[in-house]
Parts: C-alpha cells; structure tokens; sequence
C-alpha cells in the first residue's frame, strides 16, 4: 500500500516536468480548461439560459460531443482485439496508450452529461431512484461507469505491474480484457438507443443508428489513435512500428467504408420513400422552409468523409504525412456527422412543426473547449506517465535501491 | 509489457523524476500559487450564485412517493415558507391526492375553437408560469382548411381579429397519455403517471436531463431555461405541490390538468376561460359524465395515433354545430 502510494506520488512528479514543449502544451490545456470552468461558472448562476438550447432544440453542442466521445472510447477495442483475440503481440504496449484515450474519453462523456444538467447538484438522485431497466439513460450510466472502471483496471494493473516489473498475471486482467471489448460495443450501443428509442423523433428512430454509430466511431477513434501514437513517438522516443500504423488504418478503412455504406442506406429510405418523416433529413441537406443552418455544415462533413476514404483507397495512404491529414479530415467530418448532424435535426422541425434553429453561444463553446482541455490534459498526464513506466525506466527497484544505499550510508 | 532494461545492472540506477531542488522547489511553489489564483479567478462567477435553493435540507429532500405525512408536512411548511420569502404572499399550499374511480379525459372540439388564446393566458395565471422567460404550457396552432399537417400550422399568428375565414385552430398541450414516452425515458422518476392519468413532475427531484423533453411526440414538455420571473402581484396563491407551486431554474414542468381544481372537483382554468366551449373536461369512468358522452357519441381522433402513446386528450368535431368557425380539418 505504502509502495502504491508512493508510486502515486512519483506519478505526480513526473507529470509535472518535461521539456518546454511539454510545459507550453499544458500551460495552454490548463488555461482553456480554466476558461471553460469559468464558462460553466456563469452557466450555473444564470441557468441553462447561457446556452443557445430552447424548448424546440433541447439538445445541443454537449450532447453531441458526448455522443461523438463515447465513440472514441469505445474505439480503443481496435487495439485490443487485434492484440487479444488475434494475439498480435507488436501491438501490446500500445494497447494500453489506446485503453488511456478510453478512460479520459469517457471522463470527458460524464463531464458533458454533466454540464446539460439543469441541477447538477441533484444528481445523487440516480442512486437513490434509478429507473432502471426502463429508461436507456440509466443503461448508458451503467455502460459507462463499467467501462471506465474496466479500463482504469487494465491500464492500471498493467502499467502497476511494470513499475514493479513483475510480469502481469494473466487471471488479473485479460478476462476483463474480453469483457471490455463486449461492453465497448456495448457503450456506443446503448448510446444510439438513447436516441433510437424514441418513437416520437422520426429522424433518430432507425435502427441504422447503432450500427452507423459504431462504423464512424471505428473509423474515427482508430484515426485519432493514429496522430496520437505518433505524436507520443516524436515527444518520448517511444517506438511505434510502421505495422501498428498501417493495421490501424486498415480498421479505418474498412469503418469508413462501411459508415458511408450505411449513410447511403439510410439516406436512400429516406428520401426514395418520400415519407412525410423525412422533414428532419431535407432541413440538414438542403434547408426546411428557408431555413438551413446545418446545410454547409453537413456538406463539409460529406466531402471530407467522401475525399478521406478516396484517398485510403489510393497507394498515397502510405505517405505519413497524407495518412495524418486523412485521419483529421475524416475525424472532423466524423465529428459534424455525428454531433451537430445526427443531434440536431431531430428538433427541427419541432414534434408540432415549428422550424427553430439551433446556434450555440460562446459560453457554451467555451465549456465544450474547456472540457476538451480537461480531457486531452488527462490524457497527457496518463501518457506522460506511462512512457517512462512501461519502458522501464521508471521503476519501483530504484525506490528499492536507494533506500539500501542510505541504510548502507548510513552503516 | 517491456521489462525495465537495466534492471540487470549493478549500476546505481538514477530516479527517472528530476531531483527536488531548491529552484525546483520554489518554482513548484510559485506556479502552485499561480494555479491556485487562476482556479479562483475562473470559480469566481460562482459569488453570484443564488444559494436560497441549495439549503442542506432541499439537497436531502426525498423523492414524493418517499416521503411519510409528516415528513409531506414539513416540506409543504418549508415551501410556504419559500413562497412567502420571494412574493410576500402565503400560499394556500397542499398536496391533493387523486379520487378513486376517477381518471381524466379531454376532449377539444376544432369546430368551435375559435383561436383566441384565453386558454393560453389563463393557464399561465392559473399555474404560476415564469413571465420572463415566457413559458405557455398552451400551443395553438392556425391550420389552413383542408390540412392537418402541423408543419403547415402557424404558431405565431397575430390577427386583429380571430377567427379567420380560411383558417382553423388547434390548440396543444400535455395530452396526460396513457402510455407516456416522458414517463419511459426519465432516468430517476421524476416524473410519473398517477391513477387518475395525469403526468406529474417532482420540482424538487428532476435533475433538468431533458430527455423527457426530446422524448414528448406533442412538444408538451416545458425546461426552466432560466431562474423564472413571477411578479409577486401576480402569485396565484392556490397552489398544489404536484402542480401550480413557484419552479426554480433547471427543472421541467408542464400541463397537469390543474390537479389542484380538477381533484377538488373544478375545472380546469383552461376550460372554464373558454368562450365557445370547445373544451371538455371531465371524468372518463363516469359515463354520465360529458367527455364520455363525447367518446361514445362523436368523431374523435388523437395527434399522431401511430407512436403508441395513448392521449387522455381527444379532438373532435361536433357535426350538428355551426358557429362562427364552423367544421374545419
């Protein structure tokens, strides 16, 4: 216990030193992390009011980018799977800087959920009235909360272990390995029948949606990982293998592939069908009555999908410097798709056919850069952390020896 | 898991975390310093905070159906005391239970309507709503003749004189259904059906998620996006605790068929404001009663059949009355 604790403590050290760059880097994070506090501040004192939601577009910007990092979380089984199930052993460590996004993803998801709250000093009241089974929100609560859990267990039993340099024991975590890698696809599951569930919002009620949800965020999350793994080899000498890269692209590949397939599927019924349901799909495509706020927006998102699946289909995806523009361009369509595409129209037009458009303000903007920051500064720390451990650089002999050193110093 | 390489080695291993030094240990002070006083700075909106909602005693307020007669009592004692505190008046507060045998029906006849909003009105005097930001649990809806698609329905019509010729009025509000979405999606139950069929919130247990709101196929639902403004001149001082009581910012709230009239044998304010008698009110189980009549003997047809919801709210058109808007739809 007194071993952990200390390791604890030399975690904490290490997270706060490193070069300039490091520093600058979360110098920034912690600054826009404190600008969105702040943001949120102003939110609690005056209400919900701060943001650009109404009674017609009841949700917004946090909604969706909650929805947007449940993807990413669950995405980091794009990792484990090819490690566990097809015992890829080159990609081992990585896993862990994969199971890392997760759990500062999900932290981020329960800071978005959090701040959409009305009366977020009542949220003790899930534990004493959950209505559960029936409400798919008590399902998400429970999805995510597992699968946080399940993570920081991993993670941290793995890297604990390589700090002690004791070789993990098997029975201590892959059976929670497999157990995570169900309950990620769970977690963006019960996410899409959070919205697929409601039989009163056409737009959302398909059951494409969970299988739409779970292509982008396989596309998206894996992309991510991508720029990430390279940036953690440029910042610690970490070695990333050419193979981990291109097995990560060839997971987003495929996703995106399918993601657009679905996406034709979906629009094709929507639209060939003539429905009087599809109100919601012509306001995000082309405009509702004059009114088309989200249509550049989707357009965007369209053309970036549709140029970053081209280009993985082309022998220039082997270039480093293609590949990392694909994956932004791909993770920011993916982002309009899924936040601002797939939450918003489902209020526009209103149950009633009221068109009202959604604009978010800069307060809400800011909570959503300041949760962002908080994440990424999360995810930084766990990296930071990690890279010395897991290399062996870090390790708890050296507390060991030192300490046999004075007591020999002092004989 | 790679294994720490030079662990072999007999060589002293330096600590991988740079030395504590003075410099270090100063610099660490300062920038903790800084980090503290840019923390406050960024908390610092919270000074303006409105604590009167955040007593201990509200935070450990349990949920309706937990709550024993006395422990009913003292919570009704403390929002008299509340609603004396912010409008100087004492409310005539309680906590009406539902009749047995009786289950609420109502019925609205489009013929008759004549789109004037009173029902509007008297249902924000009637039920305390927030002046500012505006909240009306009441949509009314100018159609053109010949539609019943509500995309094509105007919800802003502003005309010197209603009705209009070429137009009819479909007034919306919670239609209590009997198999409520709302009711489904809340993940605390803040909100619940009653035996006698009406949708009630618990102010003081909803958590402010919305997602009953996305949930709501007829837009009935209504969120306090803002802390309400209720001039104390206007207070209606008849209150219910399941109904018309003052709501606080970041809670939901919505039509509850005046649950303080209507258990107590009046009507609700909507109903009795209505200057054609389009609206119908009354109990379903009771088939002397008017709304049964209407079922019985009438066209009626609920909004949106198809998403399974059940309304307790049913439109019609009475075929033998020709009044000054005559047969619409």
């Amino acid at each position: 216990m007194r071993d952990y604790l200390y390791f604890l403590w030399r975690c904490f050290r290490i997270s706060f030193s490193g070069g300039w760059q490091y520093r600058l880097w979360m110098l920034i994070l912690t600054v826009v992390a404190l600008l969105g506090l702040n943001a949120y501040c102003k939110q609690l004192v005056h209400g919900m009011a701060t943001t650009g939601m109404t009674d017609q577009v009841s949700w917004g910007l946090y909604i969706a980018n909650f929805t947007f990092l449940v993807g990413m979380a669950a995405a980091a089984v794009m990792l484990v799977i090819p490690v566990y199930v097809y015992r890829n052993r080159d990609l081992h460590d990585l896993v862990v800087f994969g199971e890392l996004f997760a759990v500062a993803a999900i932290v981020m998801c329960l800071l978005f959920v959090n701040v959409d709250l009305g009366r977020p000093d009542r949220f003790m009241h899930i534990f004493w009235r959950f209505n559960f089974p029936i409400s798919m929100l008590t399902w998400d609560v429970v999805a995510l909360g597992g699968y946080l859990v399940l993570n920081l267990h991993i993670c941290g039993y793995l890297i604990y272990c390589s700090y002690r340099q004791q070789k993990p024991s098997r029975a201590f975590y892959i059976p929670f390995v497999f157990i995570a890698i169900v309950w990620a696809i769970s977690i963006h599951t019960v996410t899409a029948f959070l919205y697929v569930g409601l039989g009163g919002r056409p737009f959302w009620n398909s059951a494409i949606i969970a299988p739409r949800f779970l292509a982008s965020a396989f596309a998206a999350g894996p992309a991510f990982i991508i720029l990430t793994l390279q940036v953690i080899g440029r910042a610690t000498g970490y070695r990333i293998s050419d193979q981990a890269l291109s097995l990560l692209r060839g997971i987003v590949t495929v996703a995106l592939s399918i993601n657009m397939f679905l996406l034709l599927c979906e629009l094709f019924t929507e639209f060939y069908s003539d429905s009087a349901h599809m109100a919601s799909t012509i306001y995000l495509y082309f405009g509702l009555h004059g009114h088309s706020a989200l249509v550049p927006w989707i357009w965007t998102a369209a053309a970036m999908n549709s140029l970053a699946l081209l280009v993985l289909y082309t022998p220039y995806r082997q270039k480093r410097a293609v590949l990392n523009a694909t994956c932004v361009l791909l993770i920011i369509g993916i982002w309009i798709e899924k936040g601002m595409g797939l939450i918003v129209p489902a209020f526009i037009p209103s149950p009633l056919g009221e068109i009202v458009e959604y604009q978010p303000t800069s307060n809400e903007i800011l909570v959503c850069l300041g949760i962002w920051a908080a994440g990424l500064l999360l995810y930084t720390v766990f990296v930071r952390v990690s890279v010395p451990v897991l290399s062996g650089q870090c390790t708890a002999d050296q507390v060991r020896r030192r300490g046999a050193e004075r007591a020999a110093e002092a004989a | 898991m790679s294994t720490g390489a030079g662990s072999e080695h007999a060589a002293p291993l330096p600590r991988y975390e740079p030395p504590v030094t003075r410099r270090g240990f100063l610099g660490g002070a300062l920038g903790a310093a800084g980090g503290l006083a840019a923390l406050g700075a960024a908390l610092s909106p919270l000074k303006d905070l409105d604590r009167s909602d955040l007593t201990l005693e509200r935070f450990l307020q349990r949920h309706y159906k937990d709550l024993s007669p006395g422990e009913m009592e003292q919570a009704l004692e403390r929002i008299r005391a509340d609603v004396a505190a912010r409008y100087g008046v004492t409310p005539h507060l309680c906590d009406v239970k539902p009749l047995d045998g009786v289950e609420f029906v109502y019925a609205l006849d489009l013929g008759r309507c004549i789109g004037c909003r009173r029902c509007v009105h008297a249902c924000v005097a009637e039920n305390n709503q927030s002046r500012d930001p505006q909240i009306e649990y009441i949509r009314v809806l100018e159609m053109p003749r010949g539609s019943v698609d509500v995309e094509r329905g105007d919800h802003y019509y502003d005309r010197a004189k209603v009705p209009d010729r070429d137009h009819y009025y479909m007034p919306v509000q919670c239609h209590q259904c009997a198999n409520p979405p709302c009711v489904k999606v809340c993940p605390i139950e803040a909100t619940w059906q009653e035996p006698d069929g009406v949708i009630v919130i618990d102010y003081d247990w909803c958590i402010g998620c919305r997602y009953c709101e996305a949930a709501c196929p007829y837009w009935a639902r209504r969120f306090n996006f803002a802390e309400p403004e209720l001039p104390a001149d206007q207070v209606n001082q008849d209150m219910g605790y399941l109904s018309n009581r003052p709501r606080r910012k970041g809670v939901m709230e919505k039509c509850h068929f005046c649950l303080h009239r209507t258990r107590a044998g009046r009507l609700p304010a909507c109903v009795e404001v209505c200057p054609v008698g389009a609206r119908k009110f009354g109990n379903v189980l009771d088939p002397e009663s008017e709304v049964a009549q209407i079922l019985k003997t009438k066209h009626v047809y609920v909004l949106k059949q198809e998403v399974g919801t059940l309304p307790r709210f049913f439109y019609y058109l009475d075929e033998g009355y020709h009044g000054s808007a005559g047969g619409g739809g």
